[in-house]
């Protein structure tokens, strides 16, 4: 079948016959709505895309989705579409995970996940708080965070995830916010169209919970002194006026101000496809609390031998030096005896 | 040790023999030599008449140090051939074990057993000397010495032992040419020293016409796996974590990659159990194989292959339980855990294996009642059987039943947009749903672990709706008692006495009713393959005897649902040693319900 004879989907042909029951203002609305929008762009039919998600608010996401799904248990997404994604890598899989179910009771997958490289889109809704348990801490919640089961404030130093992405050899990472819709869009595009695991870390607020956790990245009055939007090969300047940049000072990134001496090639240049990851690494860890603006878009870039590839190479392989399988042959392979 | 046991067996077993194995090894890697925690065991059984276990007592038993002699003198026959390495008999070993005198020196061994004093350490390294190996590598040939000269007692053809040293050690000719010699030593030795005058003969066994080959269960379960998805033209997924005694059905597949089988060693117990799930959602055979501790962590993920109502196979291959337990021991305390370790209302179906050689069969009825019936099934097998062997008649590939994989097909108007809509959880009269495959157009669904309203599959809350599905699943589990075969047992359809085993215990209690039908009893033997459900007619064979004894390795566990099932009075014969029953115990048994 050519491409052109390819039906033309539109947004409305990936929603399915469910109600969405997030609360009212949710930001996962947006990210639901910005997927639709962004897989009829891709090309691949409805019936060859699975959605697989964990437990949480955000793993509601496949109920909404018209194609295939699965809505399985806490933590284990990425386990699931490892299994589903080996034996078919046909199909296009995206995981859908919060930072609950994704870095607490799943983090063990998400890394083996991320490290085994297969191609598959992880989207973590992070909004630092559990939803869907009714206001606990989460992973990503700030020290001293006063939630339902931290009366006195949270005492665990919280997870920063693509720092842990990085660690766990990430090929694609990415951070985009629920309200930036154009930006998502263009995230969410890219992740589906890297080869190898994507991970796509989205602002998403809880509105119930924890409301405004991430308003200083979303308000329109600060969102462009508080953020800084990543550009490959461009030099990392941000600011209302376009006159702040990154520097590197020894090991350390700083922020400074353009002029005075200061020009754009001092500034730090973004390259995702740096085989080595240790400038995407310091990215991850700037944080508004320390004074730093947060990247947002793709921190990395790189292609990689993805297991889903490989695991199928060496069923090949082995059926081009052993001849396809011949039970007859199985069985009398060895010492046998004949009783007449 | 382990080694020196393989070889005897497919030696025995080329020879004609009907052989049973007992492979018995401490769980540590490297467990100290010369201790009693360190003794490695390979009981074999070979006879010229069938036979269904290892055996209670041994003929002959080789000691190749102390340690090894105290942990197993009990298993010997009185009057039977005791060799023991002499050298190992020193000041160290002695103590190691505990011994304060070397009983080689007392006298107290040669009243009960032909005892041989052979200094296999000193004859081996004479044997190998000029091939410039060190003391410590000429002293690892030891084994093959003690083997020869077992060889030489039995009378059995060092050609097949000869050529496992070929392919073994090939690419190191000197340690080839080492164990080339401690074997033909050890034979030698045998031949040469008087000492040993008798030399016995077992001839081949009467076993059905065909070709034969030794089997373990662990290989014969993959083997089972691998023909059953061969069979329906699926490619075959393992999702699995290594755990002892399951790790070599993950080896065993991993080798058969061009029968487009794809092995997955997860992270963890969980990912294992989940890729499954996703791998069976994909549409392929799917399997997860595990011991009692990874089945454990595999309970929640196993409810959700319940809710999604998937086919897939779940191994147990039971050891010594509770937590670590005995990881290298056998037991068949899982039964409940199987049949109820799940939360919720989540029942699923449980079948077991009785031998090694009957794993291959299991593993293609769990695919068959998975797929027909659209959901997980248990299989349980144990350590007795995992690891030991029996000669297998490898069957016609014709002869084998290929299970027949129906997917849902694309809807011939639309996907819901326009009239026709696809039901994921439309029933047949087996209550089983489609199997609707990604890639199918117009079938797109979700599937999950809430609960799901029936026929449609969305998610349903309404109270009604869930007593309906929790009845449907466990009626769907019940229907399998139609497509499964009646209940057989193995003597008179009545009388005074039925024992009922199931798993490992099948031949020490076939060979225990043999025996007491011998002589003369009224006792029949009843061994279930079809834990959950059971077949139909099961009742009215345990209500034809006037007692019902159920033998099995845990406190009682198939009697509980056989007295819930039934309100049913049945009688146990348990054990919890890590150990398989003996023929003796079950006869003793048997003959005081009888006598009582």
């Amino acid at each position: 079948m050519s491409v052109e004879s390819l039906p033309v989907l539109k947004p409305n042909d990936f929603a399915s016959d469910q109600d969405v029951r997030w609360c009212p203002g949710c930001g996962d609305y947006a990210i639901l709505a910005q997927m639709k929008k962004v897989l009829p762009d891709l090309g691949v039919p409805r019936e060859n895309i699975v959605f697989i998600s964990g437990i949480g608010c955000s793993s509601r996401f496949p109920y909404y989705m018209n194609t295939y799904g699965m809505h399985s248990i806490h933590g284990r997404a990425p386990a699931v579409a490892t299994g589903l994604k080996t034996v078919r890598p046909d199909l296009q899989v995206w995981v859908i995970t919060g930072d609950g179910d994704g870095l607490s009771i799943g983090g063990n997958h998400l890394m083996h996940a991320i490290r085994r490289n297969m191609d598959l889109n992880i989207i973590l809704f992070n909004n630092r708080i559990y939803g869907l348990t009714k206001g606990q801490y989460s992973p990503t919640s700030l020290l001293g965070a006063k939630t339902k089961s931290t009366p006195m404030g949270a005492i665990d130093n919280p997870l920063n995830p693509l720092s842990i992405v990085i660690g766990a050899e990430g090929t694609f990472v990415a951070r985009t916010i629920d309200t930036n819709l154009k930006h998502m869009g263009a995230v969410l595009k890219r992740a589906a169209e890297h080869s190898g695991t994507s991970f796509v870390e989205v602002y998403q607020n809880c509105n119930v919970f924890n409301d405004g956790a991430w308003d200083y990245a979303k308000d329109r009055d600060t969102k462009e002194d508080t953020t800084l939007e990543l550009e490959h090969g461009k030099p990392m300047i941000f600011g209302k006026n376009r006159d702040k940049g990154i520097r590197l000072n020894g090991m350390d990134p700083e922020v400074v101000q353009l002029g005075k001496g200061i020009t754009e090639d001092d500034l730090l240049f973004h390259d995702e496809r740096a085989p080595e990851p240790s400038l995407a690494y310091l990215l991850t860890r700037m944080r508004h609390q320390d004074g730093f603006p947060e990247p947002i878009g793709v921190f990395r870039a790189i292609e990689s031998p993805r297991y889903d590839e490989l695991i199928n190479d060496q069923i090949e392989q082995a059926k081009a030096s052993k001849g396809p399988g011949d039970l007859e042959k199985l069985f009398t392979s060895g010492d046998t005896w004949v009783v007449e | 040790m382990q080694l020196a046991g393989t070889q005897f067996t497919n030696t025995s077993a080329l020879a004609g023999n009907d052989v049973a194995t007992f492979p018995d090894f401490p769980a540590e890697i490297r467990a100290p030599r010369g201790t009693k925690a360190g003794v490695s065991g390979f009981q074999i059984h070979f006879s010229s008449h069938d036979i269904y276990t290892p055996g209670d007592t041994v003929d002959a038993l080789v000691a190749m140090n102390p340690a090894a002699l105290i942990t197993n003198l009990g298993d010997l026959r009185d009057g039977g051939i005791l060799i023991c390495n002499e050298s190992a008999f020193d000041k160290k070993g002695l103590a190691q074990a505990g011994y304060a005198t070397s009983p080689l020196e007392d006298g107290s061994l040669e009243k009960k057993f032909k005892l041989h004093k052979v200094d296999m350490t000193k004859l081996t390294r004479t044997a190998v000397d000029g091939l410039g190996l060190s003391q410590k590598e000429a002293d690892r040939c030891r084994n093959f010495f003690a083997m020869g000269l077992v060889f030489w007692l039995y009378d059995r053809s060092l050609d097949p032992t000869m050529r496992f040293i070929e392919d073994k050690f090939g690419k190191k000719p000197e340690v080839a040419e080492a164990n080339r010699r401690a074997l033909t030593a050890g034979y030698n030795y045998g031949e040469t020293v008087e000492a040993i005058n008798t030399q016995y003969h077992v001839g081949k066994a009467e076993l059905p016409p065909g070709t034969y080959r030794n089997i373990m269960g662990n290989t014969a379960l993959a083997w089972g796996l691998v023909a059953a998805a061969h069979l329906s033209g699926r490619r075959l997924f393992l999702g699995a974590y290594p755990i002892t005694p399951a790790s070599d059905i993950l080896h065993e597949l991993a080798k058969h990659k061009h029968f487009d089988v794809l092995t997955f060693q997860a992270e963890d117990e969980i990912a294992a159990v989940t890729a499954t799930i996703g791998a069976s959602f994909a549409g392929e055979m799917a399997v997860t194989a595990s011991s009692g501790p990874g089945i454990a962590l595999k309970g929640e993920a196993l409810g959700l292959a319940v809710m999604t109502e998937l086919p897939m196979i779940v191994i147990n291959v039971q050891r010594g339980g509770p937590s670590t337990g005995l990881p290298t021991k056998t037991e068949q305390a899982d039964l409940f855990q199987a049949m109820y370790g799940r939360n919720g209302e989540c029942p699923m179906p449980v079948i077991a294996a009785a031998s090694p050689a009957d794993c291959f069969d299991v593993a293609q009825e769990a695919w068959r009642i998975a797929v027909e019936h659209m959901l997980p099934v248990f299989l349980l097998t144990d350590g007795y059987i995992a690891n030991g062997s029996e000669p297998w008649r490898l069957p016609e590939v014709a002869s084998l039943k290929p299970t027949k994989v129906k997917y849902a097909e694309p809807l011939a108007n639309g996907d819901g947009s326009n009239g026709e809509t696809f039901l994921p959880y439309e029933r047949n009269e087996r209550l089983s749903r489609p199997w609707a495959r990604p890639g199918t157009p117009t079938l797109m669904h979700r599937v999950g672990g809430l609960e799901k309203q029936d026929i449609t599959g969305n998610v349903s809350y309404d109270p009604a709706n869930h007593q309906h599905m929790i009845e449907t699943r466990a009626k769907k589990v019940e229907l399998i008692a139609d497509n499964i075969p009646p209940q057989k047992v193995d003597g008179p359809e009545s009388g005074d006495l039925l024992v009922v085993s199931w798993g490992g215990p099948y031949g020490a209690c076939a060979t225990a009713v043999h025996a007491a039908q011998a002589a003369g009893k009224a006792v029949a033997h009843c061994h279930l393959r079809y834990l959950n459900p059971f077949p139909k007619n099961l009742e009215q064979v345990l209500r034809s005897y006037k007692r019902v004894l159920v033998a099995e390795l845990n406190c009682g566990q198939l009697r509980s649902i056989l007295r819930d099932k039934f309100l049913l009075d049945a009688a146990g014969l348990n054990k919890v040693q890590g150990k398989p029953f003996q023929v003796g115990e079950i006869l003793e048994r048997i003959n005081t319900e009888l006598a009582s």
